[in-house]
């Protein structure tokens, strides 16, 4: 176990032991550990790195530090900068799991499934990787390279998420059995840019990565169509493919309507 | 490895392994089984506890990195042998049968009262949604919660 004190020594420490497995919150890393399925040669603990904790807003930029929680994006400034985001945080899990689950290992997992990608990719967000090496940015949409595939080199971690808030209206909508506790059916974030002239809308788990669509607004009447010929699901426990197709269709109707109302 | 927490307002010690929960550090290294241990994957709740005074399934907390924190378990609720409002309000609803539930959800139900003093219904739903009852129904359960915030 490995606790770094600040962003440097745990990149130098990373750097010398790239076999480490990074922890920040823990609840997709635990469930991993508890059942065995994963015996890292060590763990790196991201809690005790002060700069991953904080968000800042720095010339029109939002800076969100990978370690910044589900809650703090619920219930402080954020949500009213980031709409859809602070909507897809309040379906995550429960208060327990939003306490301790960080946008840093939402992206570090890259499940198709992860309720934060989405609304940051409507958002057009870039992921910012830091190694000793230097610091590089990229687009959150190159960086996810397939189911739980991330572009991250094995000297790197995933320092901030960076994104310019459009102000555009946008949403969040995820089907599931419940209310809580929900890994999505499927899930969308749609947002309705009328300074660009453009609709965009991004969905999960309805293909190996989270897709992303995007038209003219004049395009409306056939968008939510759209978005469902872009899927590409597949039948699992969770459901049927046609049932996603159809399930996002109605959810990107639904959207639009919030969104251009 | 060896790490030192604050548990229920004392400085304690323990030898925990990397990979060990904090729930297992508390049950079976710290002498605390009130924190219960049974999805170990966060989805019920049982082993709520508050870490530096948030609400969290130490299920799913190392516990080498709870290393100079602070630790609430439903142990360190009661003052000696009066119970908490919380716990009483639990006894005096019925909100409890087999029990198995009960620590993680008066640990959860403190959170929330200690955060929304008079919560509605749907702000106690909310906040008790990650931790699972097999026995009551939760119409209890909700009838505790209200009962405790009535007493404060
Ligand atoms: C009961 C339960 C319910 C859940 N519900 C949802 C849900 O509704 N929606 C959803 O999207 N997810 C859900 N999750 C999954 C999980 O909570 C999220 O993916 C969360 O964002 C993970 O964040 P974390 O900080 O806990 O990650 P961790 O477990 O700490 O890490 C996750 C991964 O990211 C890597 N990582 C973490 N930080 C960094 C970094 N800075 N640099 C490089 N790699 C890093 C880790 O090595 C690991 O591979 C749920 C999990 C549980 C247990
Ligand atoms: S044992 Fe931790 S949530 Fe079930
Ligand atoms: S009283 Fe038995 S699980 Fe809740």
């Amino acid at each position: 176990m490995l606790t770094p004190r600040s962003l440097d020594e745990a990149l130098a420490l990373k750097a010398e032991h790239p076999g480490a497995l990074p922890v920040e919150g823990g609840t997709d890393v635990l469930v991993e550990l508890n059942f065995d399925r994963r015996r890292p040669d060590a763990i790196l603990n991201l809690n005790e790195v002060p700069e991953l904790k904080v968000w800042a807003r720095e010339e029109g930029i939002l800076r969100l530090g990978a370690g910044v929680t589900y809650t703090e994006i619920l219930h402080g400034p954020v949500a009213a900068l980031q709409p859809a985001l602070a909507e897809a945080s309040r379906t995550v899990g429960s208060p327990q799991i939003r306490n301790r689950g960080t946008l840093g290992g939402n992206l570090g997992t890259a499940s198709p499934a992860g309720d934060a990608l989405p609304p940051l990719l409507v958002e057009g967000a870039e992921v910012e990787l830091a190694s000793v090496r230097g610091v590089r940015t990229m687009p959150l949409r190159e960086f996810l390279v397939g189911p739980k595939r991330n572009a991250l080199e094995p000297d790197e971690l995933i320092s901030a998420v960076l994104v310019r808030p459009s102000g555009a209206p946008q949403t969040f909508m995820k089907v599931g059995p419940r209310n809580a506790m929900v890994i999505a059916v499927v899930s969308l974030a749609l947002s309705a840019d009328r300074e660009r002239g453009e609709l965009r809308a991004s969905f999960g788990s309805a293909g190996p990565v989270p897709g992303f669509v995007t038209a003219p607004i004049a395009e409306r009447e056939s968008f939510a169509e759209q978005v469902a010929e872009a899927a590409t699901p597949i039948d699992d426990v969770r459901g049927t493919a046609a049932y996603r197709r159809h399930a996002l269709r109605v959810l990107a109707g639904r959207a639009l309507e919030r969104c251009l109302a | 490895m060896r790490i030192s927490l604050r548990v229920n307002g004392e400085e304690r010690e323990a030898d925990v392994w990397g990979g060990e929960s904090l729930l297992f550090a508390l049950r079976e290294g710290l002498g605390l089984p009130g924190s219960k241990n049974a999805c170990e994957q966060g989805e019920c709740g049982s082993c709520s506890v508050l870490l530096d005074g948030e609400l969290v399934c130490a299920c799913l907390v190392l516990a080498a990195q709870a290393d100079g924190h602070e630790v609430t378990t439903v142990e360190g609720m009661a003052d000696g042998e009066e119970l908490h409002p919380v716990q009483e309000a639990y006894v005096q609803a019925g909100a409890v049968q087999c029990g198995f539930c009960t620590p993680g959800l008066v640990v959860a139900t403190a959170d929330l009262l200690a955060r929304i003093p008079d919560p509605s219904d749907d702000e106690i739903r909310e906040a008790l949604s990650g931790n699972v009852c097999r026995c009551t129904g939760y119409a209890k359960i909700f009838d505790a919660v209200r009962l405790a915030a009535a007493v404060r």
